[in-house]
């Protein structure tokens, strides 16, 4: 025992092996201690992540039902030819991307001008720095009543404050409204994740250099061309990176519009999650599910390709 | 290098007239009020929904129904968390919600703990894999992790206990765990590690006494992601817990939004701020922790 917990003493202590005999240093004692270190994390992983996980796209090949010892069995793509036929199909996942979509682009573009303006040392940090957190902190379930005590239909401070300009006389139903539920949602999905992209691009303008600023600014340079020269291409692989986060985290969200509308009104704001959701512990069909989780993994990855594919070939 | 050199060039051709540096101080003054508006539009879109949870929540019943709302309530009263607490299962939520995040933020960082470190210092393929997966897995909607869990929880005998909840947040938090802690040890420095090698302290005794303190402010900002990514966490306890005694609170709220919430607007608020103070109060106290840990995290790996 007392060999194999010392043993990877030696390794940091020892001169460093050269680069090129990374492979080698995870093959021999060392590594097995340190797989006796990683263990204690891997096993769960491995339990209740990983084989979950390859048995969850597993299931999307079956025709699993919910219930106790029940037997499925392999049925290919039948679970796909029902899917392409189904009209409920089609609408969530159009709502999905719409939401995907507006969100991630939004968020970006609010989080942006916030980093940006956190960045350019206005007083009033000590106010917006923790009001910029804050969302983040908070459970999606709060996030969600907070906006249904402003959206509410009656005594909501939305109608209030609307009517009080004059702007509209009657009193909208936000999350009700066949046209309006979907935006309303959106707005709500903006304010929640605004926190971690305007963290990641905050990072990202630290690493801009004051001094290109400042040479372009004494050139005469005006404040869009020096974001544009400047800033952008220092930041470009954080927005690149976040960008692409915040459109897998939108696509695959659930709790906050769950809570908002559970899908409604009249399966208006029904994204994929939760259409997936009431397809397994509604109506029982792991298998339908899984291989509408499968379908979305697809789908993500196919944008995100484009995407990062595009980004590739311009910075080049 | 070409941007500054072109910067360079036109500077030379810009001239300076006598009337720029008036105008650029104009501009410069409009473009900082164009800032502070900005800025306040900002506060209010961040703030004004916090605001508004607080005020509903100390107005009485009688002010809520009023058609046209005030900004703050006209007399403040407790009333709605007194029925918060007596008419609903509140505390037996929130109590449940604290023993799953505590547990949980206590089996993570003790289980990510070595494997940070593992990872941290010995840089192999099991590293790139590891960082592979936290990324990857990202992509994955949950429903294809769930409904196998579920069906694992339930052969276990863990379907419905609190106990199934944490294993599954001990897993959902560890990727991001470990991510953090990877980045607190690789800014330890590995030469204080090796000079304790050579004065002959066993590598047992350097975790101890030379690794483990410095490590701890991260291992204690760790804890409190954990906890709070616990005490938020929505989607796995609608599967796995259907019993209400059993509830977490974002469970309890969700359903009282559901049921009697949608009318009774001012208890709804109050247990929702009740709720959300845990995490908020952690937040922050461990706010520039864990934003430079979780970005430590993200640069280093």
């Amino acid at each position: 025992m007392q060999t194999s917990v010392a043993s990877p003493a030696g390794a940091p202590a020892a001169p460093q092996p050269p680069p090129g005999r990374k492979r080698r240093s995870s093959g021999g004692i060392g590594g097995r201690s340190t797989w006796f270190l990683l263990l204690p994390s891997l096993l769960p992983v491995v339990l209740f992540s990983v084989y979950p996980l390859l048995n969850g796209i597993w299931l999307g090949f079956t025709d699993a039902k919910a219930g106790f010892d029940v037997q499925y069995r392999f049925n290919g793509l039948e679970n796909y030819r029902q899917l392409f036929q189904d009209n409920l199909f089609w609408q969530s996942f159009k709502i999905g991307l719409i939401w995907a979509f507006s969100v991630t682009i939004l968020q970006f573009l609010l989080a942006l001008g916030l980093a940006l303006l956190l960045n350019a040392g206005l007083r009033l940090q000590w106010l917006v720095r923790p009001l910029a957190l804050v969302p983040w902190a908070m459970p999606s379930v709060i996030v969600a009543i907070l906006w249904k005590l402003i959206y509410a239909p009656d005594g909501g401070i939305l109608n209030a404050a609307l009517q009080g300009l004059n702007i509209t006389d009657r009193n909208i139903n936000w999350l009700g409204d066949f046209s309006m539920a979907l935006p309303a949602v959106i707005v709500v999905g903006v304010w929640a994740g605004m926190p971690q992209t305007t963290i990641a691009l905050l990072a990202g303008l630290q690493n801009v250099s004051a001094d290109l600023h400042e040479a372009a600014a004494l050139d005469g340079a005006g404040a869009w061309t020096r974001f544009r020269t400047v800033t952008w291409p220092a930041i470009r692989p954080v927005v690149v990176a976040i960008t692409s986060l915040d459109f897998v985290w939108n696509f695959n969200s659930f709790g906050l519009v769950y809570v908002l509308t559970e899908g409604g009104p009249g399966g208006r704001t029904m994204l994929p999650m939760l259409f997936a959701y009431n397809a397994a512990f509604q109506s029982g069909n792991f298998g339908y599910a899984s291989a509408l989780g499968n379908a979305m993994v697809v789908v993500v990855l196919a944008i995100m390709g484009v995407y990062l594919w595009r980004q590739m070939r311009q910075s080049q | 290098m070409s941007i500054v050199s072109e910067q360079l060039s036109t500077g030379k051709q810009a001239g300076r007239t006598p009337a720029a540096p008036r105008r650029r101080n104009w501009l410069r003054l409009w473009g900082r009020f164009g800032q502070y508006v900005a800025l306040v539009g900002y506060i209010v879109f961040l703030g004004f929904p916090l605001l508004w949870l607080l005020s509903t929540a100390f107005k009485s019943p009688q002010e809520l129904a009023k058609l046209t709302p005030t900004l703050f309530p006209v007399d403040w009263t407790t009333e709605n968390f007194r029925i918060a607490f007596e008419q609903t299962q509140l505390p037996q939520a929130l109590l449940n919600s604290l023993i799953v995040a505590a547990s949980t933020a206590v089996v993570t960082t003790v289980i990510a703990m070595p494997a940070a470190y593992a990872l941290a210092r010995l840089r192999s393929v099991v590293r790139t894999v590891s960082v592979g997966w936290i990324l990857v897995s990202q992509i994955f909607p949950f429903i294809l992790i769930v409904i196998p869990v579920f069906v694992l929880l339930n052969n276990l005998g863990l379907l419905n206990t609190l106990t199934g909840l944490v294993v599954v947040y001990v897993v959902w938090a560890l990727p991001f765990t470990l991510w953090m802690l990877m980045g607190y040890v690789s800014a330890i420095p590995k030469e204080l590690e090796e000079a304790a090698a050579m004065d002959g302290a066993s590598k047992l005794n350097i975790l101890a006494r030379v690794v483990f303190p410095l490590l701890l402010p991260g291992i204690v900002a760790t804890g409190m992601f954990a906890f709070i990514s616990a005490w938020n966490e929505f989607f796995f306890a609608l599967v796995i817990i259907t019993d209400p005694a059993k509830e977490t609170a974002p469970l309890l709220l969700a359903r009282y939004v559901g049921a009697e919430g949608s009318v009774n607007l001012g208890p709804l608020a109050a247990t929702a701020l009740l709720t959300t103070l845990p995490s908020l109060l952690i937040f922050s106290i461990a706010q520039r922790k864990l934003v430079a840990g979780i970005m430590s995290g993200s640069v280093k790996g």
